[in-house]
């Protein structure tokens, strides 16, 4: 008799699921805090581990015989699918370009992949797919191929969008999360927390007197600049949810560094600040889409400040903080009074307070 | 931001916070009423510009932490019925009660909805004849106002299928307690500046008095806090128990006489239940009797709900101001804002919440390591 291998099927079964004192899952751990990192670390990346998943960063780098290619994928939910200042067909394009961008790649070639529900007007959809075109012309990609599922009415909210893009890496650009070096300059590209607000204040029906609007770019043209500056740049993340506190929580983390920010310095516009001010909530917390922090050497910082204020996405930037050796893995801010407190990374969503 | 920067300014902190070392001659212990103070002075680090005489104490002021468990065990009860739509403020969604929370009941599919102005509830009401809308309406008498108009609103526009589950509570009856208790080591209060905006000040002249304390009415910002500290201080030195007002720009002696004028007409003064503190009486505002089709207690059959409490949590003495939360054993290990065992873990007024988010604790543990 044959000796064949024998493979259980249901060996995979036996695994069991990991320990959590959530049965279901809530809305929460799709926040992008300490909720949604715990369901990540305990369900996906403890099964399916492997060295280039490991940093964790905005893509994966795949080394390609010569080449090294960025490869990213993010799903827009966003609601409403129209808002002030763009629409999910424009996020769902500038967002994969950012993350293949702040991988260091130049963003190549996008999938997309559409689910609709059941009913969506034949006009809005249009208007998403002509937002997309324009938007991956603007970026420099190409859309190259797709898939199209509908949903029955209820089983969707209007349209989902996953799109996925890869890009290519210069040689000698190295910019990962765990490169962040004692003394590292930390420089933002503008104003925080508007695409949040901007989605907030239209869902929720809040009629401010002045419009927030939406900060979605796609940043492949400043990063140019920066590595025109220095090739070197030791990080690069684009602060979508969960804010700016939530990413520099991950590259204090990754990196085993600390972080000092100033509060002060931490740039947001009258509209924006008044309209977190009434909710209760903290700026530093919501989610940009234009947005990006540069971890670079403090002797090209110089070099690469100019650069960035000579494109029109980085006219506002500025140096909000550096990397310190102390307190590894620990965001901590000056006040604006002066006193001194850490930054956590948020452990659900953030919930507009009482009064 | 005008009317606000003013208040954040580093020159003017910097000019109370040595006012108040300069007059500070020998220990004071201060308790801030209002959770909201307390974030302000653990987020800003009011603390560390301070005198080591000085000890801030945080007080029973925030809305979410003093909810008995009972009533959230009951608004988690209706809101998992059919044909309800339960509404609440965003921060009591996530306060746990005996079993889970609202925004559980939401994933299991309840329909739990966040409003931004107890008003949107009567309207979702108005929208939906086929559903039973309640909102849930707890605070102190900062939000009592709003939320009296709710069922005002609701009675006016003759809507049979809205109610409020109320759990409302008064600030100055749990100054009486805390003061009352032989365990108090409280010798000035910061009385919360929101909560006086709408009642005024004259309820608070009685306690000074009675109990030979300074109370100052105190805004929210860190400058403001400074400045109500620096009153609370001068008075101690100068052996004084005033009454004062530090947050003249928006608190009337008389308070705002419309508001109190509805709270009247809708409410009236009950007994009531604090979490992690016990009955206090006379401490809590119920609907009136003419009101009694709004009251959710009443419409929905929640009567026989008995709730237990995690034996670890110390939200008590917390909310008393006896212990400071990096004191409690279950302290960012087994309590964190994740997985919270009471709900000052939880609020975004909560003391505990404060201390963990601002990192005070590790803080604090920094300096054990480093002495």
């Amino acid at each position: 008799m044959e000796n064949k291998p024998v493979i259980d099927p249901f060996a995979g079964l036996s695994c069991p699921i990991p320990q959590s004192e959530y049965a279901t899952v809530l809305l929460a751990h799709g926040g992008g805090g300490k909720l949604t990192q715990q369901l990540i670390q305990k369900m996906f990346v403890s099964q399916f581990d492997n060295e280039l998943l490991a940093p964790l960063h905005d893509g994966a780098v795949i080394p390609l015989g010569a080449l090294r290619l960025a490869f990213s994928t993010d799903t827009y939910v966003v609601d409403p699918i129209f808002f002030p200042g763009g629409d999910i067909g424009e996020l769902a394009v500038n967002g994969t370009v950012n993350d293949l961008a702040m991988c260091g790649a130049v963003p190549q070639y996008l999938s997309s992949a559409f689910i609709i529900e059941e009913g969506l007007p034949m006009e809005e959809l249009w208007r998403v797919v002509l937002s997309m075109k324009n938007a991956a012309r603007a970026a420099g990609v190409t859309l190259v191929t797709g898939d199209t599922k509908v949903v029955d009415k209820g089983k969707g909210d209007r349209v989902f969008i996953n799109t996925s893009g890869i890009g290519v890496i210069a040689p000698g650009v190295d910019v990962s999360p765990r490169n962040a070096r004692p003394g590292d300059v930390i420089i933002l590209n503008g104003n925080i927390a508007a695409h949040g607000m901007a989605i907030m204040s239209v869902r929720e029906g809040l009629a401010f007197e002045t419009q927030i609007v939406s900060d979605t770019a796609p940043l492949h043209g400043l990063v140019a600049q920066i590595l025109q500056a220095d090739p070197g740049v030791h990080v690069m993340r684009d602060p979508t949810r969960g804010g700016i506190a939530s990413a520099l929580n991950e590259i204090a983390g990754s990196s085993r560094m600390g972080i000092a920010i100033i509060e002060e310095a931490i740039p947001m516009t009258d509209e924006v600040r008044g309209a977190c001010e009434i909710l209760g909530l903290d700026p530093l917390y919501v989610a940009n889409e234009g947005k990006m922090l540069a971890f670079v050497d403090p002797a090209s910082a110089p070099r690469v400040l100019a650069a960035m204020r000579s494109h029109p996405l980085g006219k506002d930037a500025v140096v909000i903080g550096k990397v310190v050796a102390d307190h590894p893995g620990l965001v901590v801010m000056k006040s604006t009074i002066g006193g001194m407190r850490v930054v956590d990374m948020l452990s659900g969503e953030q919930l507009p307070r009482i009064c | 931001m005008k009317f606000l920067d003013e208040y954040r300014d580093r020159g003017a902190a910097e000019r109370f916070a040595a006012a108040i070392r300069n007059i500070t001659t020998q220990p004071w212990t201060i308790m801030e009423i209002c959770g909201g103070q307390t974030h302000t002075i653990v987020k800003y680090g009011i603390e560390s510009l301070l005198p080591p005489e000085i000890t801030l104490v945080h007080g029973p002021g925030c809305p979410v932490c003093v909810t008995p468990l009972e009533i959230i065990d009951k608004a988690i009860a209706i809101a998992s019925l059919p044909d309800v739509i339960f509404t609440s403020f965003g921060d009591m969604m996530r306060v746990p009660g005996s079993s889970k929370d609202l925004l559980t009941v939401r994933a299991e599919r309840g329909n739990v909805r966040m409003v931004y102005s107890p008003l949107d509830a009567v309207k979702i009401a108005a929208e939906n004849p086929g559903k039973k809308v309640v909102f849930f309406g707890v605070g102190f008498e900062t939000t009592a106002p709003a939320n009296a108009m709710t069922v005002w609103q609701a009675r006016r526009l003759g809507l049979r299928n809205f109610s409020l589950l109320c759990s409302h509570v008064l600030v100055p009856p749990a100054i009486d307690a805390l003061l009352s208790s032989p365990a108090s080591r409280i010798q000035g209060f910061l009385a919360a500046g929101h909560v006086c905006t709408v009642m005024g000040y004259e309820e608070y002249i009685p306690l000074a008095r009675k109990y030979k304390v300074p109370i100052v009415v105190t805004g929210f910002e860190p400058v403001d806090i400074l400045q109500g500290l620096a009153m609370a201080i001068r008075q101690l030195e100068e052996k004084r128990t005033d009454v004062e007002n530090q947050y003249a720009r928006a608190v009337r002696r008389e308070g705002n006489p419309a508001a109190r004028k509805l709270l009247e007409e809708v409410f009236e003064v009950t007994d009531r239940s604090w979490r992690g503190i016990g009955q206090i009486p006379r401490s809590g505002y119920r609907l009136r009797e003419e009101f009694a089709a709004f009251d959710a207690e009443r419409v929905f059959d929640v009567g026989g709900i008995v709730a237990q409490e995690s034996p670890l949590c110390i939200a008590g003495e917390i909310l008393q101001g006896l212990k400071k939360p990096h004191e409690c054993s279950a302290f960012g290990s087994k309590c964190t804002p994740e997985h919270p065992l009471g709900a000052p873990m939880v609020s975004s007024e909560g003391a505990c919440a404060a201390y963990y988010h601002y990192g005070q604790f590790r803080h604090a543990a920094a300096g054990q390591e480093s002495s």
